[in-house]
């Protein structure tokens, strides 16, 4: 490409950077264009704008709504028909035991990412699965979740999931699908030559030992893993360090001082759940709190959740990053060679300073490295790791969780090459979709079709469903029994809340087809091979069953710490793989995305409209890019861009991002697919197009050159200008950005002046009013968010949709301002360009005592409630806006079409039966859960108490893995909310206001080192 | 004509009369209701009708969209719910405030030369607050469920919510339509029995004949035609101060910064009549050109409609200075930004084009030359149109598009759909005004005629 032919396009980052560098770098912005903000710019933001695109203007052409619908379903676009469909009622004469209507029950259960469990809690209503919800009991959720557990409940009811058999594209049954395979093995040699299963990462037990068994039956028969975004490099490294692939469990609340080598540890990689916690638990300051705080350096490329909540954060390119294990590993004297190509980009004060924290702190910190880095980076975190002491304290080893740990990289090209040679009689693809997501180098859709019989067993009917002769509908894990071990070995239990819902089958239940035991029921599968497991027989093992069936998880099951040695040599072993590009040329790195994950994802409307942590965008993945290297090649965000890696091409929109490396493009995964169902089938950039088998992770010399055509994102936030010109009147912008909406300090200042958040005017306001103050007897509801603990993970986002029944809208309705979520999470930069510090700031509604929207309602659809709630009535509402308007927060949310999917079946059983669906035309917000008040109410009552503190846990708070929201009853001064409302960080946003929000911050401590100015 | 040039007699600048010379009881009452009985359905009447017609038939279209799809069609948004729907519900409400100052406040002060403009005035006032009536209702997202606003008895005990400034404009524009429309009809009755009398064809006397109510124009019949007029004026006067005051409480009594602000009762009462008189400019110039009406409209009523534009003018830019000022002085960072904001923003073009046109141009008034250019004022009318429609926008949208909290911050942009509306608007205003130029008589026959009768009588004495 021409470099930087119409200079005028780009944002002018050069002014940008002076006018930060002249503040000091310490004024806020929320985003590049804010900042720069030249005539393009502003004429853009006028184009970007729904009104002049090509879109229909009005926003809702049919083809859209249909997406747009819930979990992609159809809505007919006539507004008036919110009538519910005519249903009759018939009482149960002899009701099932256990239920009784209105009350739910929780079963525990098992989801999995990438083959490693969490434990889940699940919400049935009526036998219908409502809700998911962290397991307390299980060591990788302890209670808490994410977005992928939040939102998988959508898959379930998802009316796009596959619900027949199909053979050759059209409709079959069960029975002929087990049929044909008896045909097949019947036709197979004896020893099963040319049988090649494929599968995802597999833990779970029984299906090892179902598949240990098959390849006994048939010893010739071949079992391929492959996980598009697995483990790869951490088993390699492990491999590499210690010559075998033991599993690493890190324990983060006992770290002092961790160092992230482009780790994204607290939203992906088995564990996360659990690590978030541990991490934020060392996060507290309370006053009671005895645990040191931690301190977190992050060096990773492109800024991730755990980035932003670091107390330093390197930009460096991942290929970098090896050259910063090896200073660190130097540093802490872990004999090393240095790098071929040496980064300039590595200031050497940050190294030592790192490796003197950490050498401080020899048995008390870590090193965690990445899954986009190299086995050899991995391996130099164990020896770093090992070098500090803190092998057994703050990293554990266990044997691998998995059933047959293998390098799926590896495994996969060797079924390639079988499908090439012709050598693949029968292929059975089990819960995988490698025709979207193997390498482009493996060209396996055309392998594929070697295999003389292809079949598919999954969730949906994907490309490489389309490309097999028989499609089994897997069943989803709602529906399934089954068994999987989490990152620390412990076994879940995986069982079903509900039949299947169509005609789907498990994993057991296909490989059970070919063992001869296709009769055999899933929960026979795994009982069975527990009952041959466990010493406990008869009587004994029916109480363990049940026990574990109760608890979610077996107890005991956890792999024990084993021992390893560093291998002497792993230096030397490890040199080869080390690879680094030449700096100057562009570096693309793959990583899944935070919201879709590797593409498995893709249909889930919720995760699609979900935005992404830091970037904020929604529906799209993008070519994303520091402002340097925007600068450097005349771009900007927007600009639709073609991507040439080695013979390989694709298309991309541009995304600038503050923090981002430069010299790098990463492009996040598992968007642009072609066959993932109304939702998932269009939105984004297939960037599984440039990744090839040498570079899975790190590719280099990318080649990026402008089309001159114009892509618009769906960005939350971030499309949101501030208009800086160096006008003399910048003062008042200034004055924007210093309203104290995010109050910040750090711990050394934090000690001298604890009550640095409060402010007198705050204090002043409090009783000017003309209104007597409401009088609250009983219970005042009241929720604090710890901005200290927060790691932006979007858990709570997801966890509110999914309690209160919050519709999808659509890319097209994300771009008019339309999101409909409850809370969001606000970031905000501070500091320069290139490394910006981060703060998130999750904003639900406030619950204001001086509520304004409550008083200009004119219909009183919007009142206080006796306990001090902002009380939504839908069915009064006639939708004035009035409330929005005046709520300073900007958290009310209207329902400008006909938003909620009244019309597909599948989902009237996902939603929760306590949260009215709201139609077209009604305003709605955060209620606090209301309806889990009542539920806690109720049971109050009848138990004749009051609501015990912690009796009632709102949706976010839930979901929340860092445990930064607390909600409870503020009128009892011993309740937990009470009493983090006592700190000295508490403060309420926009207190000047004197709205008096019920909903209140605790303000961010940060915790630099003092070596490292940056 | 001589007639326009003042007349000086002993240095002293007399007025010019009110109305041309040479009028008779019998010349005016033929002149205005010709046009009635006898002018017929013109071609340039036609033309002009149809297209009203067929902008009233693309608000039809738009309002059967709305009600399918929901006020999604418009562009409105978080954190900008509001939008055109309410711009131009305050821009339509602030036209009809013309009509009622001159119908109500000028009939009590005695100013003659209101004769001749205020029952075509007060007609623009009826459908102006027609127009700005169906917005309320339109912008709601359940509009089906309106009267949900209004205190009627039901089961659930259930009131409107009387601390919100919206239920205060149900009742004010309500209020304010009731009387504005009682007002014209019974002005209309005397003028009515004219045209029944006069009236050539079956339909029109049994049609004019039942709205005259049985009109004779016996002295009880205008000792209490007079009454009733007087005791209207009296009830309308209060409504052109507070029914823009009312409105202007929709925004007053949010905490928005450029809402939450005291001056705006004032200033929007002084902005409605500036923009009213604008309108009846914009109305009267081509009305009174095609209709030769020049010597019963004449270049006076045209000066003194400028003059009263000039001084609420003034009032209004007087408003925006220290809206300005207060922003500055108050030292709330908020306010500052909301100030700095309109200025420097993304909608600052539009800021711009509001000061020139409701400060900068209609400025050129106090030449007198221009106040007497028929096709000046007709500009400058226009001008101040466009500049009160752009300040209801940027009160509206400029404020809520910026608030407190930066990362709600996003730009308004109308689709093709709120433009469709608002023109949709005009369509329902001329068409109701075209019919009412073809249908009643534009000038009250009945006042111009007691205008002649007394500029005969004070002949002999001059």
């Amino acid at each position: 490409m021409t470099q930087d032919s119409n200079p005028k396009n780009s944002i002018d980052l050069a002014a940008a950077r002076a006018k930060l560098a002249g503040e000091g770098g310490r004024r806020f912005w929320q985003s590049l264009e804010e900042l720069s903000d030249t005539k393009e710019y502003r004429n853009f933001l006028e184009n970007e704008f729904p009104a002049n695109s090509e879109k229909d203007a009005e926003g809702v052409n049919r083809r859209d709504v249909l997406k747009l619908m819930a979990a992609s379903a159809a809505m007919a676009g006539l507004s008036a028909c919110t009538k519910l469909p005519t249903q009759k009622i018939v009482p149960y004469v002899r009701p099932p035991e256990q239920i009784i209507p209105g009350r739910p029950l929780f079963y525990a259960t098992s989801t999995q990412q990438g083959g490693v469990a969490t434990g889940v809690l699940v919400e049935s209503h009526m036998g219908r699965p409502t809700k998911i919800e962290g397991n307390p009991e299980h060591p990788g959720s302890l209670g808490s979740s994410d977005v992928f557990t939040q939102a998988s409940i959508l898959h379930l009811y998802d009316p796009d999931r596959s619900q027949t058999v199909m053979y050759e594209g059209r409709v079959s049954a069960w029975s002929d699908f087990v049929a044909a395979i008896g045909n097949a093995r019947t036709r197979l040699s004896p020893k099963g030559a040319g049988l090649c299963f494929l599968t995802r990462t597999v833990t779970s037990p029984t299906l090892g030992s179902q598949m240990r068994g098959l390849l006994a039956q048939f010893p010739e028969a071949k079992w391929h893993q492959y996980e598009p975004c697995g483990q790869d490099s951490a088993r390699e490294g492990a491999r590499l360090a210690f010559g075998r692939p033991v599993n690493t469990v890190y324990h983060f609340d006992q770290a002092d001082v961790i160092v992230s080598l482009d780790a994204d540890f607290l939203s992906r990689g088995p564990g996360h759940v659990r690590y978030a916690r541990e991490f934020s638990s060392r996060r507290d300051l309370s006053a009671g709190s005895a645990s040191k705080v931690n301190r977190l350096y992050v060096a990773e490329s492109m800024p991730t959740g755990t980035g932003a909540s670091a107390d330093h954060r390197l930009p460096l390119r991942s290929a970098d990053i090896d050259d910063l294990a090896r200073q660190l590993a130097a540093a802490v004297g872990v004999a090393v060679p240095p790098s071929a190509n040496a980064s300039a980009k590595i200031p050497a004060t940050w190294v030592s300073a790192v490796g003197r924290d950490l050498a401080a702190h020899r048995g008390s910190s870590l090193v965690i490295a990445g899954e986009q880095q190299s086995a050899f980076v991995h391996a130099l975190a164990h020896a770093i790791n090992a070098a500090l002491g803190n092998v057994g304290k703050t990293v554990v080893y266990t044997e691998s969780i998995e059933a047959n740990p293998v390098n799926q990289l590896e495994s996969l090209r060797d079924l390639v090459n079988d499908l090439n040679a012709g050598r693949v009689e029968m292929l059975v693809i089990i819960d995988g979709n490698p025709v979207y997501d193997a390498p482009a180098d493996f060209n396996f859709a055309d392998a594929l079709q070697r295999a003389k019989l292809r079949v598919h067993s999954g969730l949906y009917k994907d490309e490489t469903a389309e490309l097999c002769h028989w499609h089994a509908p897997a069943a989803h894990f709602l529906e399934s029994w089954s068994d999987a071990r989490a990152f620390d070995g412990t076994v879940g239990i995986v069982q079903p809340l509900i039949a299947p819902l169509y005609d789907g089958h498990t994993a057991h239940e296909v490989l059970a087809t070919f063992t001869g035991d296709s009769g055999k029921s899933g929960h026979d599968l795994v009982r069975n091979y527990w009952q041959s497991q466990r010493p406990e027989k008869d009587k004994a093992f029916e109480t363990l069953w049940e026990t574990s069936l109760h608890d979610g998880l077996i107890a005991g099951t956890a792999l024990p710490a084993i021992s390893v040695a560093l291998h002497a040599d792993f230096v030397s072993l490890g040199r080869s793989q080390a690879t680094s590009g030449d700096a100057s040329t562009l570096e693309v790195v793959f990583r899944p995305d935070p919201s879709i994950g590797d593409g498995e994802y893709a249909n889930n409307g919720w995760l699609q409209e979900l935005p992404k942590p830091v970037t904020r965008i929604t529906w799209d993945n993008a070519a994303m890019i520091s402002p340097g290297t925007a600068q450097q090649r005349g771009l900007t965000t927007g600009d639709y861009v073609s991507l040439k890696l080695g013979d390989r091409t694709m298309h991309a929109g541009v995304y600038i991002v503050p923090g981002h490396a430069d010299n790098c493009v990463t492009l996040h995964l598992g968007y642009g697919r072609s066959r993932a169902g109304n939702v998932g089938t269009g939105p984004g950039f297939n960037a599984y197009l440039l990744r090839n088998s040498s570079s899975p992770s790190i590719g280099h010399g990318l080649q990026i050159e402008k089309t001159g055509e114009k892509y618009y994102f769906a960005s939350i936030q971030q499309q949101y200008t501030i208009d800086v010109e160096g006008h003399p009147a910048e003062e008042e912008s200034q004055a924007a950005f210093s309203r104290d909406l995010v109050r910040i300090t750090t711990l050394e200042e934090f000690r001298k002046d604890p009550a640095f958040a409060k402010r007198e005017e705050e204090e002043k306001t409090k009783d000017l009013t003309m209104y007597p103050g409401f009088k609250y007897d009983g219970y005042a509801w009241g929720m604090s968010i710890d901005l200290n603990r927060c790691i932006g993970c979007n858990a709570c986002v997801v966890a509110c949709q999914s309690e209160n029944n919050i519709a999808v809208v659509g890319k097209d309705q994300v771009m008019r301002g339309r999101v409909m979520h409850w809370i969001r999470i606000d970031t905000y930069f501070r500091g320069n360009l290139d490394n910006p510090e981060m703060y998130y700031e999750p904003l639900p509604c406030q619950q204001c005592e001086n509520a304004p929207c409550e008083y200009v309602c004119p219909v009183a659809a919007t009142t206080h409630s006796p306990e001090g709630l902002n009380d939504m009535t839908y069915n009064r509402c006639v939708g004035t806006r009035y409330c929005s308007n005046n709520c300073p927060y900007k958290v009310r949310r209207f329902n400008y079409f006909l938003y909620s999917d009244f019309k597909t079946p599948s989902l009237y059983g996902m939603r929760n039966p306590n949260v009215t669906v709201r139609s077209r035309g009604v305003m709605e917000k955060c209620t606090y859960c209301v309806q889990r008040i009542n539920a806690a109410r109720i049971r109050s009552e009848e138990e004749n108490r009051t609501i015990r503190d912690g009796e009632i846990i709102t949706a976010c708070q839930s979901a929340c893995p860092a445990e930064a929201i607390v909600f409870g009853n503020i009128n009892d001064p011993n309740s937990r909310v009470s009493k983090l409302k006592a700190q000295t960080r508490d403060y309420s946003l926009l207190d000047d206001l004197n709205t008096r929000p019920r909903t209140t911050y605790l303000a961010r401590v940060r915790n630099p080192n003092p070596e490292i100015r940056d | 004509m001589d007639s326009e040039g003042s007349r000086n007699i002993a240095g002293v600048t007399e007025p010019e009369p009110i109305i041309g010379p040479g009028h008779t009881f019998e010349t005016v009452t033929d002149k205005i209701s010709s046009i009635v009985l006898r002018g017929g359905t013109t071609p340039g009447w036609v033309f002009g009708f149809l297209i009203a017609f067929s902008l009233l038939m693309l608000l039809n279209l738009v309002v059967t969209l709305l009600m399918i799809k929901g006020v999604g069609i418009w562009g409105i948004r978080v954190p900008t719910a509001w939008g055109f729907a309410i711009v131009n519900f305050v821009w339509w409400i602030g036209i009809g405030h013309a009509g009622t100052l001159i119908s109500a406040i000028l009939l009590l002060l005695h100013q003659k030369w209101r004769t001749s403009i205020n029952r075509f005035a007060e007609a623009m006032t009826i459908f102006a607050v027609m127009c700005a009536g169906m917005f309320p209702l339109l912008h709601m997202g359940r509009p089906w469920l309106f009267f949900y606003l209004m205190p009627y008895p039901n089961p659930m005990w259930m009131w409107p919510q009387f601390r919100s400034p919206l239920v205060w404009d149900v009742f004010a524009v309500s209020t304010y339509f009731t009387v504005s429309l009682l007002f014209w009809f019974v002005g209309l009755i005397p003028d009515l029995a004219t045209l029944r009398d006069r009236a050539k064809s079956k339909a029109a006397k049994i049609i004019y004949g039942m709205l005259s109510m049985g009109w004779r124009g016996s002295a009880v019949h205008w000792s209490r035609y007079e009454t009733a007029s007087l005791l209207l004026a009296g009830l309308a006067t209060p409504l052109v101060v507070s029914v823009h005051t009312v409105v202007s409480f929709d925004f007053t009594i949010g905490i928005i910064p450029g809402w939450h602000t005291t001056i705006f009762p004032p200033y929007f009462v002084a902005g409605a009549i500036y923009s009213g008189f604008a309108m009846v400019l914009t109305l009267a110039i081509p009305i009174r050109k095609y209709y030769h009406l020049e010597d019963l409209v004449t270049m006076r009523h045209l000066e003194t409609m400028a003059k009263v534009m000039l001084a609420t003018g003034l009032i209004v830019a007087y408003g925006y200075a220290i809206e300005a000022f207060m922003a500055y002085y108050s030292g709330d960072a908020n306010e500052r930004y909301m100030m700095w904001n309109r200025i420097h923003g993304p909608y600052r073009g539009l800021y711009f084009m509001l000061i020139a046109c409701n400060i900068v141009i209609p400025q050129s008034l106090w030449s007198r030359r221009v106040r007497r250019s028929i096709p000046m004022l007709f500009f400058v009318s226009l001008v101040v149109n466009t500049g009160m429609w752009l300040e209801r926008f940027v009160i509206v949208v400029i404020s809520l598009s910026r608030d407190f909290i930066p990362s709600s911050w996003a730009v308004y942009l109308p689709t093709k759909w709120d433009w469709a509306t608002y023109l949709g608007t005009f369509g329902l205003f001329f068409t109701l005004f075209y019919l009412f130029i073809r249908f009643l008589p534009m000038i009250s026959i009945v006042e111009v005629r007691s205008l002649v009768h007394e500029t005969s009588e004070e002949k002999p004495h001059s």
